[in-house]
């Protein structure tokens, strides 16, 4: 097994930059004082037990759900929360999430279009190209997940592996700079994780800025620079993808890695 | 018992009953179309989930949908004069309550489609980039169409059937020339019955419209 090839500039400032974030939902504090920095090609993997605020944090990152303090920058967007803080208009913040790919763990591809025009929509909706511009895009696009067969199918004739690459070209033809993965692979038969795991592999071996939430210890070890650990809120452990996974410092993170015992050894 | 049929005489009666086929038809229509835009604007509202906007919107739907059509006919006509010194014309009181009661019902229609739609939906469009109108018209709203078409079409065939009440403000609608014939010629059996076809004729081709519409749609998807 080869590492895949590191992108990170150590000058460049940060992709994603995290600063104190907090999240709560009535009275429940799910993020509590969150700080996280990507680097530009960097890849990140989220992990801990469910209800650790890793899926919450990743939505944050996009506005999905608005934080309730701290500040978010992506690149050149930058913005900051207050307890009450609206979210910026409608525009600004189509803008910003447009920057973002997000990967869902249930594909949320749209049922009423078919494969071509779910991977179409960013451009031709989001960004009002013509559909015959960016037929070819969309295409290559289809080519690059392996499912150029596909383009005139509806999402309900597919398998969950072919929907979830179907949702990949799809987030990847508003060409972003970060991709955001929320257990991309949690929903499918154990069969059908690998192809999409593939495609996730292929995007970082050609730089891609990602995040990813996972329970595949394996896949984040691999294919990983970092691994965060996450629990009730708050960063417990943040490190080296492989030194977190095979020699956790924190007895809280080796409690929870000794649930995947086996998975994480080569 | 013994009657003799005898649809003869309704031959005179042509024009009426021509003019009162336009005014249902006319009367469907246009408090359709009224009735849908209230409730499309009623159901966003709702939908914009800003507590002083629900209240006076939920407390409107629920007025016209917990009342009969009758009352509402005969409130608006007779007491808004008294109440607020507004005179209407038959015709526009019975305009605004149908517009208003069908509005109601539409409401609720248009907002559980709307609300039918799956959160992830409306997660992949915003994560897309979509503004909010983006999102509603190329996300949602043909998903959400899908499951109102059916409950709209029952909401209008009971719109056109509804029309019949106007006929308690005078308005010249099809059953109101119907009485009028039958208090001229006492052959009610004869005059109800031709009523009753042709409100039949008018809204079989929509019921089968309906079913049509449903099937394509749901092979769309397929």
């Amino acid at each position: 097994m080869t590492d895949h090839v590191s992108h990170l500039d150590p000058v460049a400032p940060p992709m994603i930059e995290i600063k104190q974030l907090k999240k709560s939902f009535g009275s429940l504090e799910v993020l509590k004082d969150i700080s996280l920095a990507v680097p530009r090609g960097g890849v990140v993997s989220l992990i801990g037990p469910s209800g650790s605020g890793k899926s919450t944090l990743l939505r944050c990152v996009n506005l999905l759900e608005t934080p309730s303090g701290g500040s978010i920058r992506v690149d050149r967007q930058a913005l900051e929360f207050a307890p009450g803080s609206r979210l910026p208009a409608d525009k600004r913040l189509a803008a910003f999430r447009a920057n973002t790919g997000m990967v869902f763990q249930n594909f949320n591809l749209f049922p009423h279009m078919t494969v071509l025009g779910n991977v179409l929509a960013g451009p031709v909706v989001v960004k009002g190209r013509k559909k015959a511009e960016v037929l070819e895009f969309g295409r290559g696009l289809l080519a690059k997940v392996g499912l150029s067969d596909k383009e005139n199918a509806y999402p309900a004739s597919l398998s969950g592996g072919q929907k979830q690459r179907v949702a990949i070209a799809r987030a990847l033809a508003m060409e972003p700079q970060v991709m955001l993965f929320d257990e991309a692979t949690s929903a499918l038969d154990p069969e059908l994780v690998g192809e999409v795991l593939g495609v996730i592999r292929a995007l970082a071996d050609e730089g891609m800025t990602m995040v990813l939430v996972t329970h595949e210890m394996a896949f984040a070890r691999e294919v990983a620079d970092r691994v965060v650990f996450m629990r009730g809120g708050v960063v417990v452990e943040d490190g080296p993808a492989r030194q977190v996974i095979d020699d956790p410092k924190e007895s809280a993170t080796r409690a929870f890695l000794a649930h995947f015992h086996g998975q994480a050894s080569d | 018992m013994h009657y003799e049929w005898d649809f003869s005489f309704l031959s005179q009666y042509k024009s009426l009953i021509w003019i009162g086929v336009a005014y249902t038809m006319g009367f469907t229509v246009l408090t359709s179309v009224l009735g849908l835009l209230v409730g499309s604007v009623v159901a966003l509202g709702r939908l914009a989930g800003r507590i002083w906007l629900t209240v006076p919107l939920v407390a409107f739907t629920e007025v016209f949908r917990c009342t009969p059509v009758l009352v509402q006919l005969v409130w608006c006509y007779y007491a808004l004069p008294v109440v607020l010194g507004i005179e209407l014309s038959p015709t526009s009181a019975a305009l605004i309550t149908l517009s208003c009661y069908g509005g109601s019902f539409y409401t609720e229609i248009i907002r559980g489609g709307i609300r039918s739609v799956e959160r992830g939906q409306w997660d992949a469009g915003r994560a897309l980039g979509m503004t909010r109108g983006k999102l509603m018209r190329n996300v949602v709203l043909p998903q959400a169409f899908k499951q109102m078409i059916p409950p709209l079409v029952n909401q209008t065939i009971l719109q056109l059937k509804n029309t019949s009440l106007v006929s308690v403000l005078a308005v010249p609608d099809l059953l109101y020339q119907g009485q009028l014939i039958t208090s001229a010629t006492y052959r009610p059996l004869e005059v109800y019955s031709m009523v009753a076809v042709v409100y039949f004729v008018l809204l079989l081709p929509l019921t089968q419209f309906a079913r049509w519409l449903e099937i394509r749609l749901s092979r769309s998807t397929a």
